[in-house]
């Protein structure tokens, strides 16, 4: 089911396009990777959802119904620039920001408790945030954006400024919320996280969404046809083989194993390749290599740019 | 809870339990309160340091008449090889001066005091005081003596006769109440002072308010929550509300002193302070008693309640409200539109000027409250907050009351107008330099959206 929707959302300010016809559709319970370059375009539809900016053309739904202005109390949003008030008290601004939510205080206090004691910072209520370190407020950024309970979350490049085992333990917190039914948007340019987390992903360049669908399809259709043999025997044999037909990038040998990259000019032809070389020499290994999301970044704004 | 309300309730709870404003809020009383004491005491006071002053009298005059029994300086007559001794020891000896008499004092009235120290005027006063005193009262004794009027003495201190105007208002209903011109004047210049000292403060802490939300980015999540106009509005109304508290404490603190400080200081004078002044008096040979000192005091009093409490406090509040909001406004939106302190001081300076040069005019006007400069600043809007204020304990024409309360309304709704697109234009832009021109430039995008930097549309 929908849980989100983005219809043909344009907008420009003056004459600079931000975003031109722009639609993304997300599934409820799914980690939605938002990518792009810097200045595509990202954090207008960010702003755009969050009702901080309007667009100039195009709709957008929440459960299949138009979304309203009420409707960002249903939105955690954890913007990439990040920021506390300085001298107020840790528990009393989180209590705070999840009132301008919407949250009665009772609730407000209730929630947010349960989240200190989870992160194991129950001692840092009454401290101020200028106390703390860059990544100790994080964790209280995280827990602002997350404490009443929103259907619909959105990350901005929310791992920076974490060390691994707070990145990981985050990592773990998002996953969870999307167990428990939570929507999210996740806009980042770490590619490994995006393989890691998301389960569908937009790619917008120069304003314009260039790629769209699930992150596995995705790097499926981006692939190269490349094939990484690892085999023993004669180099001079495979190659007079593949020579004719297939392009080989890349030849390593160690001491008597060797390993080639070999690129089929047809696609899913593996077993075409494979067929041709067991005669030859002595295979140990064979795989397609599918391309990491940072390939697919790379290549599809590469190849986006004759057209603009 | 509605989020304006919210964001009210927060920035209000924010500033009044700040220590500074706790602080702030009871030291002014009591700095006003030490004031008036000061200058009570200071009209009042007696040189209390005990003084030994050796005296050498030629004329065989004074000799022993200069004491008198509460006086702290003691005077100590002595031939004059002793007198000359003490001269010539007298840093080591137990005397404060050496007083010389010479013996045609009577003709000449020059005397003498010598001392290692600076003598402090207060004392060559007081000595000389007694000097003239005596021989002036010893002249009359003879010439009473030889006209053989006995009671020439009491008639003639009888002549004297101080003038002191006192002022009058004749209100519509024919009654006469006490005015003073000197306390008018007083109360104008602090009027216009203080609101000054309110728009200011108040004004500054809005954009302070603003910039620290700006600058932390806290403001990015706060509006994903609620509106930037609803942030806007709560924290002016909000700050507004710290400001009326603190009038309102300050009301209070005053009324419950114009209660209980007159009769303190009546019976103050019946004791201790009556019997300085007293002493004082005594040397003037002056009989002013101690009732007259209170009858000033009531006086006083009575004329600061015949001053318009009403219509001051009245227009106090709606000066300020207004005055604030229209400032508090301006400065807002400055303090959204810049992301560091140069370019905000840069911009604040054209804004808060007319209020600066409204405080030069305070003068003028609390000392012509009807001239022509007076008018026009408490006409245009931007003047108008000090300089109608300062206008106001003199009673102006109500037509004029109107007008300025009428335009200064009208501005400020411009200005929140004005300060509402910079203020949802700025909010979120960083990394820029802010000048007048472009803030302009703002606020004459007649389509926002086409703004480059705008943000929000509802």
């Amino acid at each position: 089911m929908d849980f989100f929707e983005a219809k043909n959302i344009t907008k420009v300010f003056a004459t600079t396009k931000a975003l031109t016809d722009v639609s993304i559709t997300v599934k409820k319970q799914s980690i939605f990777g938002l990518l792009g370059p810097n200045g595509a375009g990202k954090t207008t539809l960010i702003r755009i959802i969050n009702q901080i900016t309007a667009p100039d053309s195009g709709e957008i739904f929440l459960e299949g119904r138009k979304m309203k202005s009420s409707d960002v109390s249903l939105i955690g949003y954890l913007p990439e620039e990040r920021g506390l008030y300085q001298k107020m008290k840790i528990g009393e601004q989180a209590v705070y920001l999840a009132q301008l939510k919407g949250l009665s205080k009772h609730d407000a206090i209730a929630a947010l408790k349960k989240w200190f004691l989870k992160f194991e910072i129950m001692d840092w209520w009454n401290k101020k945030i200028e106390e703390l370190s860059k990544g100790m407020q994080q964790k209280v950024q995280f827990i602002t954006t997350v404490a009443h309970n929103p259907k619909l979350l959105i990350f901005d490049e929310p791992f920076s400024g974490f060390d691994p085992i707070n990145a990981t333990l985050l990592k773990k917190e998002i996953l969870n919320l999307r167990d428990k039914g939570a929507t999210i948007i996740f806009s980042t340019h770490n590619m490994a996280s995006v393989e890691e987390l998301c389960d569908h992903i937009a790619l917008i360049n120069k304003s314009v969404k260039i790629v769209d669908g699930p992150t596995n399809e995705i790097r499926e259709k981006y692939k190269s046809n490349l094939f990484e043999i690892t085999y023993k025997g004669e180099p001079g044999n495979l190659y007079s083989t593949l020579e004719e037909r297939y392009k080989i990038l890349n030849h390593i040998e160690e001491n008597t194993i060797n390993r080639v990259t070999v690129q089929n000019p047809e696609k899913d032809a593996g077993n075409q390749l494979l067929r041709e070389i067991i005669p030859v020499v002595d295979v140990i290994a064979f795989r397609e290599i599918i391309p990491g999301m940072n390939d697919v970044f790379i290549k599809a704004v590469q190849e986006d740019k004759p057209s603009n | 809870m509605n989020k304006t309300l919210l964001i009210l309730k927060q920035e209000y709870l924010k500033r009044v339990t700040r220590k500074s404003f706790i602080i702030l809020t009871l030291l002014v009383p009591l700095l006003f309160a030490g004031m008036f004491a000061l200058m009570i005491w200071l009209t009042v006071k007696t040189d209390k340091q005990e003084r030994l002053i050796a005296v050498y009298d030629a004329s065989t005059l004074f000799t022993g008449a200069l004491d008198d029994k509460d006086g702290f300086t003691k005077f100590h007559f002595m031939p004059l090889s002793e007198f000359e001794k003490a001269k010539s020891n007298l840093k080591e000896s137990e005397f404060y001066a050496l007083l010389y008499i010479p013996d045609n004092i009577y003709s000449t009235g020059n005397a003498q005091l010598i001392s290692e120290k600076q003598i402090p005027i207060e004392l060559t006063e007081q000595i000389e005081m007694k000097l003239s005193n005596l021989i002036e009262s010893d002249k009359r004794k003879i010439i009473i003596s030889e006209t053989g009027i006995p009671d020439l003495e009491d008639r003639l201190a009888s002549t004297r006769t101080p003038v002191k105007l006192h002022t009058l208002k004749v209100t519509e209903t024919g009654e006469t109440t006490k005015s003073s011109s000197e306390i008018a004047f007083i109360a104008s210049y602090s009027m216009g002072f203080l609101i000054y000292f309110f728009v200011f403060m108040y004004g500054s802490m809005v954009m302070r308010s603003v910039m620290e939300e700006k600058k932390s980015r806290i403001v990015e999540v706060i509006i994903s929550s609620v509106k930037p106009i609803q942030l806007m509005a709560g924290k002016i109304i909000g700050t507004a509300l710290v400001g009326l508290t603190q009038v309102a404490i300050w009301v209070v603190i005053g009324s419950v002193a114009m209660v209980l400080v007159p009769g303190l200081l009546i019976s103050e004078n019946a004791t201790g302070m009556g019997q300085s002044i007293m002493e004082n008096q005594q040397y003037l040979n002056n009989q002013t008693s101690q009732l007259a000192d209170q009858a000033i005091l009531t006086e006083t009093l009575e004329m600061i309640g015949n001053l318009n409490i009403g219509l001051i406090i009245f227009s106090f509040i709606f000066y300020f409200l207004a005055g604030y909001l229209l400032y508090s406004s301006l400065l807002g939106a400055v303090g959204a539109a810049v992301d560091n302190d140069e370019d905000s001081q840069q911009l604040v300076f054209p804004i808060t000027l007319p209020l600066i040069l409204s405080i030069m005019l305070l003068f003028p006007i609390a000392r012509n409250p009807e001239g022509p400069v007076a008018f026009w600043g408490s006409i245009i809007p931007f003047t108008s907050p000090v300089a109608m204020l300062a206008r106001i304990p003199y009673e102006i024409p109500v037509w004029e009351l109107l007008l300025s309360m009428f335009l200064l309304l009208i501005t400020t709704a411009g200005a929140i107008w004005i300060a509402a697109k910079i203020y949802k234009t700025g909010l979120l832009l960083y990394g820029k330099k802010i000048t007048l021109k472009e803030l302009i430039k703002w606020i004459r995008y007649n389509n926002l959206q086409k703004n480059p930097y705008y943000l929000y549309k509802f």
